[in-house]
């Protein structure tokens, strides 16, 4: 066990340097100057230019600023924006808002996700089941910006319960309509998931054994079927606590929540390189974690999982 | 009903030849597709205390069936039981609300499955499922409960109870695995327990561990045992009586060696002829002509007379009854039935 986790986190440093240089490279592969750009529509002035060039180090070979940038990051130094405020800084304002919004979204999408998914199991094929699979099939087509639009219409022009979009991104009640709309989509998924796999473990041999052993129902359910049937679910999960953590773009766009995805549309925008590596560093990082963290939850799960 | 399950409780052990189980004129059916199935069709037998009941039948026959729905674990729909009564000492179980039955699955009646490792919870210790049946219906302490879990494992002789208590079931051997199958079943000391094929998943060698264990502890508590199998020899050491099933009906009741010594039905012939012995090395081994019936579509009059040696007109119109059986002398064999046209001929002939 401990060695399993040394070994995993031994094998995050390749996929940690291979990731954030490809995106580095990526960053410096998009078309356009970004030290060009600061001049606007305006001509730069040849030399102010490469003077400019010079201090930012972009007149190096592409490895040498890589490594440049990698060497700084190990000592805690996450590089300037272009406008010179620190990307530390920037990220550290963003990620708060993002976990929170992440978060919320990642409860609601187990909560109701798993009941959903738990009931329509056990009554499979009644109207409740149905109901389930038609809505989480329209949950899982409808584009995020359309659920986004029909949810700002909805809840904020006709209900007037929320404003259209977030005035405050620390406030935890106004983040509750973009955290529905970013969960939706998990929503459905773990739904779907809980539901078939219930539905599939309810005929397994030791549940008939639960009940032959006169257990009341809810335990049966609860100890027996729930546990054994969450192992799908929690793959699933795992991996979407990640992407949740890095890819609101959409949402947080749609209302103006000021995270993570945000933040990095912004400096994609505006070829901030160092900007955009410090934040994939970083949710590279996350991601790993989360991976780790449920391929642990397994063997608390499932005993027959073994780390060697 | 409730105070006469507790003034047992407080007795003790049971007195040999109380009546425990009685069914009376089951029948089953499963709703599917393509039609009705009649998997049981008015099945009687009945089991007292200290008395090993052995329900013989192929594939298919009902066999299982009638001991799901005993135990009321039978999937329903699509299964659904259209008569007939379940007498759990003198209660018909039919009629009783669900928390009622409940009670009674586990702690009065409790049964043993075929493959115990599908049986038991992969996900969680033998201990917990074990010391669950404790908590559960005794409400004992979760230290209670892993005590007498330990207690259990010794008594089914599992080597280092203790220290395998914590153990999950893929961690035991198969054997070793049905014996914690029998000491859950046996945990709260039931008045009946039902064998669905205990020893079917099993090395022949470890098979007779496990039987002789489970007769073992019948004895102990003077349970009440029925043991559903297909396999001959697992019969003929351990059980009193036998009932033969063949598509959901009883064919042949009997005292144990009186069946294996003289069957009174054709089907029931045809079954031990199919042994393989000792002293036809060398012979071809016979087998009964022909495949059990389509449950969705059983012969009329016996349904066995498709594939039966002897069957007359008469078989292929006339359902027989469960007849009582007599010697050559007329006078009535106890315990004995043929549900055969030509029992006489079968029995005598």
């Amino acid at each position: 066990m401990g060695r399993f986790v040394a070994r995993r986190l031994l094998q995050m440093i390749p996929v940690f340097l291979g990731t954030t240089a490809l995106i580095f490279y990526m960053v410096h592969a998009l078309p356009g100057d970004p030290v060009a750009a600061m001049w606007g529509d305006k001509a730069p002035d040849p030399v102010q230019l490469a003077a400019l060039r010079h201090q930012m180090g972009f007149d190096k070979p592409l490895v040498q600023q890589y490594l440049d940038y990698m060497g700084n990051l190990l000592t805690g130094d996450f590089g300037t924006t272009l406008a010179g405020r620190p990307v530390l800084d920037v990220i550290t304002e963003a990620l708060p808002v993002t976990v929170r919004l992440a978060l919320l979204a990642f409860t609601i999408e187990i909560v109701l996700g798993v009941s959903i998914g738990l009931f329509a199991g056990l009554r499979r094929g009644k109207a409740f089941d149905k109901g389930t699979l038609v809505m989480t099939l329209l949950l899982i087509s409808i584009p995020v910006p359309v659920l986004g639009f029909i949810f700002q219409t909805i809840f904020a022009d006709n209900l007037k319960w929320v404003t259209p979009t977030v005035q405050d991104s620390n406030d935890i009640t106004q983040l509750m309509l973009p955290a529905i709309v970013l969960g939706s989509l998990s929503l459905a998924y773990v739904a779907r998931l809980t539901r078939t796999s219930i539905a599939e473990n309810i005929k397994a041999d030791y549940v008939r054994t639960a009940v032959a052993k006169g257990l009341p129902r809810r335990k049966v359910i609860g100890t027996h079927l729930l546990r054994n049937s969450m192992i799908p679910v929690v793959t699933f999960l795992g991996t979407d606590l990640g992407a949740l953590m890095g890819g609101a773009i959409v949402t947080e766009g749609i209302f103006n929540v000021k995270g993570v995805g945000n933040a990095l549309f912004h400096a994609i925008n505006l070829k901030e390189g160092s900007t955009v590596s410090g934040f994939v560093a970083f949710l590279v990082l996350v991601y790993l974690a989360a991976g780790l963290i449920v391929d642990l939850l397994y063997a608390v799960l499932d005993p027959r999982i073994r780390y060697a | 009903m409730t105070t006469v399950i507790e003034n047992d409780q407080k007795s003790g052990r049971l007195e040999v030849g109380t009546p425990l189980l009685e069914v009376k004129d089951l029948h089953v059916e499963f709703h599917t597709r393509d039609g009705v199935a009649k998997a049981v069709n008015g099945v009687n037998y009945s089991v007292a205390a200290g008395e090993t009941l052995a329900v013989l039948g192929e594939s298919g026959s009902g066999k299982s069936v009638t001991a799901q729905t005993i135990m009321g674990i039978l999937d329903m729909p699509p299964g659904k039981v259209t008569q007939g009564e379940i007498l759990y000492r003198g209660q018909d179980m039919l009629k009783m609300g669900n928390e009622e039955r409940r009670k009674i699955r586990g702690q009065k009646i409790a049964m043993i499955f075929q493959d115990a490792l599908s049986s038991l919870n992969p996900v969680l210790s033998v201990g917990y499922q074990l010391g669950e049946m404790f908590r559960v219906h005794q409400g004992a302490s979760k230290k209670e409960a892993k005590e007498k879990a330990i207690e259990l494992m010794d008594r089914v002789r599992i080597p280092a109870a203790r220290q395998r208590v914590g153990d999950y079931p893929h961690q035991f051997s198969g054997g070793m695995r049905q014996r914690i199958m029998i000491a859950m079943a046996l945990s709260l000391e039931p008045d009946l327990i039902i064998a669905d094929e205990p020893t079917t998943a099993l090395d022949v060698t470890v098979q007779a561990q496990v039987m002789d264990l489970l007769a073992e502890l019948q004895a102990e508590y003077n349970m009440g045992l029925i043991l559903i199998t297909h396999d001959l020899g697992v019969v003929a050491d351990v059980a009193d009586k036998i009932a033969v099933m063949y598509a959901g009906r009883i064919v042949e009741t009997a005292p144990v060696h009186e069946l294996y010594a003289n069957p009174a039905h054709p089907y029931t012939k045809g079954l031990l002829r199919s042994i393989p012995r000792l002293d036809q090395k060398g012979q071809e081994l016979y087998a009964i002509k022909g495949l059990p019936p389509n449950l969705l579509k059983v012969p009329t009059g016996c349904a066995f007379n498709p594939r039966c040696d002897v069957a007359t007109d008469l078989c292929r119109t006339e359902t027989p009854e469960l007849h009582h059986v007599t010697d050559k002398d007329g006078k009535e064999l106890t315990g004995r039935r043929s549900a055969c046209h030509l029992w006489k001929e079968t029995l005598h002939g």
